[in-house]
Formats: C-alpha cells, sequence, structure tokens
C-alpha cells in the first residue's frame, strides 16, 4: 500500500491508474483496448497546446467560465465563517458537469468516434451529455434507471428536445448503478464507434484521473479568485461528494497548499445508522465496483447495497478512487450529512442570499455550517471558506417544494 | 494436469470439443441449482460452470442478470456456492467457477481460493479481473492448485492476447463476440479469428462462448475451439418453464441437443 502523500503535480495515478490502493481497471478484457485509446488520447490531449486551447475556449464562451467566486455576506453572517461561494451553478446546464462533458466530447471527436453513450441518475449528466452531443453533432444514448425516468420526467424531455435518446433501465434496482450497468454492456458491444462518457470522477482508469484534469478548472480558478479577494488562501474548501468530481475539481489545485483543509461531505440520507445513506466513505468498505477499487456500500459477499439520499445526484453506493486515497492518507476529511440538515442548508441559502442551490450543493453547505465553529475555534478568529456550489436547484424544485410542503394542493 | 485438462484430452483423442455448461449458483434456489446441474451432466454436458450470482455483472446480458437476480431475492450466499460446487464436483464432472471480482476479494482471495480447492473447484473463470490487476489472485491459485481462466477479446492486441494467456492455466475462454452473455441467432465471424491467435500462442485448450444456443451452433464452433460454453439458453430452459421439473426436462432436452453438437464438429 502507498503511504505516499497526495500531490496536485500529476504524479498520481501511477501509470495504470492507482491511487495508492484504490483505482486501477477491473473490466472485461473487450474494453482494455478501447481504455487504452482513451488514456492514449487523453495524455496527448493533457500535453497539446490546440487541444487545450479549444478547450478552454469553449469552457469561457459556451460554458461562462470562469464561474464567479462570490462572498456571501448574509450567510458569512448567520454561520460565521466568511463564505466564498463558487459559482458553478451559473454555468450553461446549471453545474460543474458541463466542464467534465465538454472536455470528454472533445476527446470523443478526437479519436474519430461518432456515439457518446453517458449513465444518468437524476438526469443531469444525462442533460449535459446530450447538450454536448447536440453542439458536437454526435449521436447521444443515455441510460437511465426506470425509478428515475418517473422521477425525473423533465429532464427526460430535455434530453429528448436535445436529440438524445434515453433508454429506462429495468434491471436490478433501477437507478444510476444499473444505469452505469447498462451503459457498460451498451460499450462492450459497441466499444468501436462509441465512447462512455462517463459522468464523475469514478470508473476504470483513465477516467478517475481524466473527469478530474476535465473539471480541475473549477480549484484552479477559484484558489486564484480568492488571493485576489482576500489576499490569501482559504482556510478550507468544501463539496458535495457523489461520484466526486465537483469535489476533486475544486480540491486539487489546493491539495499542495498544507494550510488548506478539505472537506467533502457525503449524502447521510437518514443517518448513517440507519443504513438508509449514501455515504461511502464513511459508511462503506473497500471493494470492486464499476471498474475500480474504492470504498463501496456492500455487504459481507460483496454484493451492493442500495445506497439511499433525497439528492438524486449523490445516490450512489461507490465513490471515485482518487476520494477513497485522499480518505486513507489523511489529505481530505469526509463527513456525512443527512436529508435532514442538507435541505436546512438549502433554505438558509435560498433566504439568505437569494440562491436556489442543488440540493448535491446543499450538503456542502450543510457541511460548511457544521464545521465553522469548530474552524473559528482552531484559528481563533472567522475561517475562510470556499464552498463549492456545484449546481442550481431548479431541477430540485419539485423535490423541495414537496419536503418544504409549499407546493398549492389539487 | 487439472481435472479440466484431462476433459479436454479426453474430448480432443474423440474428435470432439468439450461442452461447458453455465448456470448461476442458487437459481431458482440452491437445492433447484443442484439438481438443473446434475441433470446437464447427466444429460451430456462435460464441465459445469458455476457462476456466483452478483449484484452488478457487467459482462452479462438479460439472460443471466434475470437468474442471478431471482437467485439473490432466494437469499443465496457465496458459502452456498461452494457447497453446490462440492455436490456437482461429486457427479464426477469438473467445476469450474466463474465469478465477478468483488465476492472473491471480499471473502479473502486466498481463504476463497483454499475454500474452493476444498470443495473440488478446478479455478475461476473472471470476466472482470485482468491480469494486470490479479496479483493476490496468480498468489492464491498457486497455492492451491487452481486454474486461471482469463478472457480474451477480438479487441485484445497481440501484446495483450499473449500476456493474458501466459498467466491462464487449465484452459482460455476466447469472448466469441464483441457483447455480451446472452444466445444469439448470427454466428460470429471473428471467433474462429480469435481462436487461431491465441493457438498461435499456446498448447492450451481454447473454449468459445458468448452467443451459443443451439446444437448447430455448438457444432459450427468445434470445428474450430477445444470448449463449447453455453449459459444463458441453458437457463432460459428454466426461466421459460412452468415448473422445475418441466424446466429440467426441457434443460436434459438442450443439454443433449447440445452435446450431440459438439460430436459432429463443424469442418
Ligand atoms: C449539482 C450537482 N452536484 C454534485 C453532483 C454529484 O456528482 P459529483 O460527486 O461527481 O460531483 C451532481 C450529480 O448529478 C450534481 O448534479
Amino acid at each position: 500500500m502507498s503511504v505516499d502523500t497526495p500531490t496536485a503535480t500529476g504524479r498520481y495515478p501511477d501509470a495504470a491508474g492507482h491511487f495508492g490502493r484504490f483505482g486501477g481497471r477491473f473490466v472485461p478484457e473487450a474494453l482494455v483496448a478501447a481504455l487504452d485509446e482513451l488514456d492514449s488520447a487523453w495524455r496527448t490531449a493533457m500535453g497539446d497546446e490546440s487541444f487545450q486551447t479549444e478547450f478552454a475556449a469553449l469552457l469561457r464562451d459556451y460554458a461562462g467560465a470562469p464561474s464567479l467566486l462570490y462572498p456571501a455576506q448574509r450567510l458569512s453572517a448567520k454561520i460565521g465563517a466568511q463564505v466564498l461561494l463558487k459559482r458553478e451553478d451559473l454555468n450553461h446546464t446549471g453545474a460543474h458537469k458541463v466542464r467534465n462533458v465538454l472536455g470528454q466530447a472533445l476527446l470523443t471527436k478526437r479519436m474519430g468516434k461518432r456515439r457518446v453513450i453517458a449513465e444518468t441518475g437524476a438526469g443531469q449528466h444525462g442533460v449535459a451529455t446530450a447538450t454536448a452531443a447536440a453542439l458536437f453533432d454526435l449521436e447521444c444514448v443515455v441510460y437511465m434507471g426506470a425509478v428515475d425516468t418517473q422521477r425525473q420526467a423533465l429532464n427526460v424531455a430535455r434530453m429528448r428536445m436535445l436529440g438524445a435518446t434515453v433508454v429506462p433501465v429495468t434491471t436490478g434496482s433501477r437507478t444510476l448503478k444499473d444505469a452505469m450497468n447498462e451503459a457498460m454492456r451498451d460499450w462492450v458491444a459497441n466499444v468501436d464507434n462509441t465512447h462512455y462518457l462517463i459522468g464523475t470522477a469514478a470508473g476504470p482508469h483513465p477516467f478517475p484521473a481524466l473527469v478530474r484534469d476535465f473539471v480541475r478548472g473549477i480549484g484552479d480558478e477559484a484558489r486564484q479568485q480568492c488571493l485576489d479577494l482576500v489576499g490569501a488562501l482559504p482556510d478550507a474548501v468544501t463539496a458535495c461528494v457523489g461520484g466526486g468530481s465537483n469535489a476533486l475539481g475544486v480540491f486539487h489545485a489546493f491539495v499542495d497548499d498544507p494550510s488548506v483543509r478539505l472537506y467533502g461531505f457525503e449524502a447521510g440520507g437518514d443517518g448513517p445508522a440507519t443504513g438508509r445513506h449514501a455515504a461511502s466513505i464513511t459508511g462503506g468498505s473497500s471493494g470492486v465496483l464499476h471498474g475500480t477499487r474504492t470504498y463501496v456500500l456492500q455487504d459481507a459477499d460483496g454484493q451492493t447495497v442500495e445506497s439511499h439520499s433525497i439528492s438524486a445526484g449523490l445516490d450512489y453506493p461507490g465513490v471515485g478512487p482518487e476520494h477513497a486515497w485522499l480518505h486513507d492518507t489523511g489529505r481530505a476529511t469526509y463527513r456525512p450529512v443527512t436529508d435532514a440538515d442538507a435541505m436546512a442548508a438549502f433554505e438558509l441559502l435560498c433566504r439568505t442570499e437569494g440562491i436556489i442551490p442543488a440540493i448535491e450543493s446543499s450538503h456542502a453547505l450543510a457541511g460548511t455550517v457544521s464545521i465553522a465553529p469548530e474552524l473559528a475555534a482552531e484559528l481563533g478568529r472567522e475561517p475562510v471558506v470556499v464552498v463549492n456550489l456545484s449546481g442550481r436547484g431548479d431541477k430540485d424544485v419539485h423535490t423541495a417544494g414537496e419536503y418544504f410542503g409549499v407546493l398549492d394542493k389539487e | 494436469m487439472s481435472r479440466i485438462g484431462v476433459a479436454f484430452d479426453q474430448a480432443r483423442a474423440e474428435g470432439r470439443a468439450v461442452l461447458v455448461g453455465c448456470m448461476p449458483a442458487g437459481f431458482p434456489t440452491v437445492e433447484g441449482s443442484i439438481a438443473a446441474m446434475t441433470a446437464m451432466v447427466e444429460a451430456g454436458v462435460d464441465v459445469i460452470e458455476v457462476e456466483i450470482p452478483y449484484s452488478d455483472p457487467v459482462m452479462d446480458g438479460p439472460v443471466i442478470q434475470r437468474a442471478s437476480d431471482i437467485a439473490l431475492a432466494g437469499g443465496v450466499r457465496v458459502a452456498d456456492t461452494l457447497r453446490i460446487v462440492d455436490a456437482v464436483a461429486a457427479t464426477g464432472a469438473p467445476v469450474v467457477t466463474m465469478t465477478y471480482w468483488n465476492p472473491v476479494e471480499q471473502y479473502g482471495v486466498d481463504a476463497f481460493a483454499r475454500d474452493l480447492a476444498a470443495a473440488g473447484g478446478t479455478g475461476l473463470i473472471t470476466p472482470d479481473l485482468i491480469p494486470d490487476e490479479a496479483q493476490e489472485w496468480l498468489a492464491a491459485s498457486d497455492a492451491y492448485g487452481l486454474d486461471r481462466t482469463f478472457l480474451v477479446s477480438p479487441s485484445s492486441t497481440d501484446a495483450r492476447l499473449r500476456m493474458t494467456v501466459e498467466h491462464c492455466r487449465g484452459f482460455v475462454y476466447a469472448t466469441a463476440i464483441m457483447g455480451v452473455t446472452g444466445a444469439r441467432t448470427q454466428a460470429s465471424a471473428a471467433a474462429p479469428v480469435l481462436v487461431s491467435r491465441v493457438r498461435a500462442v499456446t498448447d492450451l485448450p481454447v473454449g468459445v462462448g458468448l452467443g451459443i444456443g443451439t446444437g448447430e451452433q455448438a457444432g459450427t464452433a468445434a470445428g474450430f475451439a477445444d470448449g463449447v460454453i453455453v449459459g444463458s439458453a441453458l437457463i432460459r430452459c428454466l426461466l421459460d418453464a412452468a415448473s422445475l421439473p418441466a424446466g429440467l426436462t426441457a434443460l436434459r432436452e438442450l443439454s443433449a441437443e447440445l452435446a450431440a453438437g459438439v460430436r459432429t464438429p463443424a469442418s
């Protein structure tokens, strides 16, 4: 097992995609050639100025990057921390996810593939993928659990309007993990002409590292914006963790800054003790799922256990392997946030700042509220905290409306 | 030589291919799966492949997924699988186990190898474990004298194919098509090419699987491979039947048809 410390200088993962004892490739041999092709296309692109220029232009002109770093003063006053919100909610399609899909769509084009497939839970990544596919004129098929296509009918319609085919998945628990299984099966059969556009920093190598590279702009921007705004690095950076892309995106630039504490907030559902949660690091154990070794919610036989969260985007029984490693090395701290605490933070941001956050991002806000007093006590002053506001809450209005009982009865 | 190797040698001497029949452990129940596998042996299946049901079987099509779901819903545990291996091995047929990696990792790789060997299992087919990640399994299989069957695919490069085959023991599994398990009506053009690529680098027997479901298809595969691996078509006999006895009758009939198929290799 590796006892090396994480570093942002690009030494991790190793050539085979290992972050310490995590990561790697646990896939059918049929996919290895495609993963190797992707690995090589990604490494080439990372060193290729024309790719970087094209990607940067897309992020700027199409997605709206850099996103703002907004000093949320009324929220700050309420919670006793100077909160800087990284406004990924203002990106085109409403979340950090657009960065990943634009990067992978560019790679798809470079590899000469004409078809992309994706898995989606709430539909956010599906919508983002359908968006990029429309922009790049790619055929797009999105796998979505049949339970989720019903819960998220509006996003299904959005994907269809953008020209994507949405396939309801009726196997297993009919949610995100089964959609991912089905996408893998499609990929095994169509790997010649198809790129699997994974929606988070999970899956077999090179996906975890590749997705991180496409979203790391969040942290690169935030680091500079924070220096410009307060003249110093933040005391802490916080994010919600589903598969882990928005968290890695904002963490990565700060990994080599020892004074900056990194906090990942997992979906605690009804509370980790109830068994009804999606906190893979807090409540899971090391295992293999969806092509990688990481923390997994599983029983003693290694069967995946269903996750539960009010937030569809965090409702996944695994987590990206780099987070598993950041946890083991102690570089980042992971804590669960319950549905109830996340919804309280959702309401708090609505009322103090006039910003409706995604329920996913509300977990990061709730976690920040909970650590503010600890940090203040430790530092002897008000801490400066960058919170990754990974997405906006439009998609969650129905869920939140039901939760708070503000929908008119028919 | 492993018992699987003996079965392949015998079949080769008879001028035919080995018939490998696959069933998920605990489908439709633990006792039902033992009855099914025993019926397959009695009807002419040479080698039984016991698949450990797994919650997220990414290499499997709808038939095996459904059967695995039924087995898991019935509460089958990995320990039951070992009991099934033990019972079926008692028929005298070699029993190989096919498993996704996580159940083995959670059982403990060394402990699993020890208990599988004690149950009379010959080794493992590992659809989502490639030799690159298999250090622990390589050591455990050596320690307990178990066979290792890794998969090769039409998309494998020559270098990977050679590397993968070098890590195999017992037999090599050639996946005939780019896709998941499930019977197909169309024969695969990629399969004979893949088998000859494997033969160019090893003397190990080569089994062909994915998509084979009829006696005729078995005969075609027997024309170029040492082993013919059938899963979904056999499982469907039980899934489609109104009762277990009716399913077992259908299973015997198809097993016999496939056994006749591997004895009439197409040339
Ligand atoms: C707004 C938002 N934040 C966070 C996530 C969780 O994903 P990740 O952990 O990969 O950032 C999602 C997923 O759908 C999302 O839509």
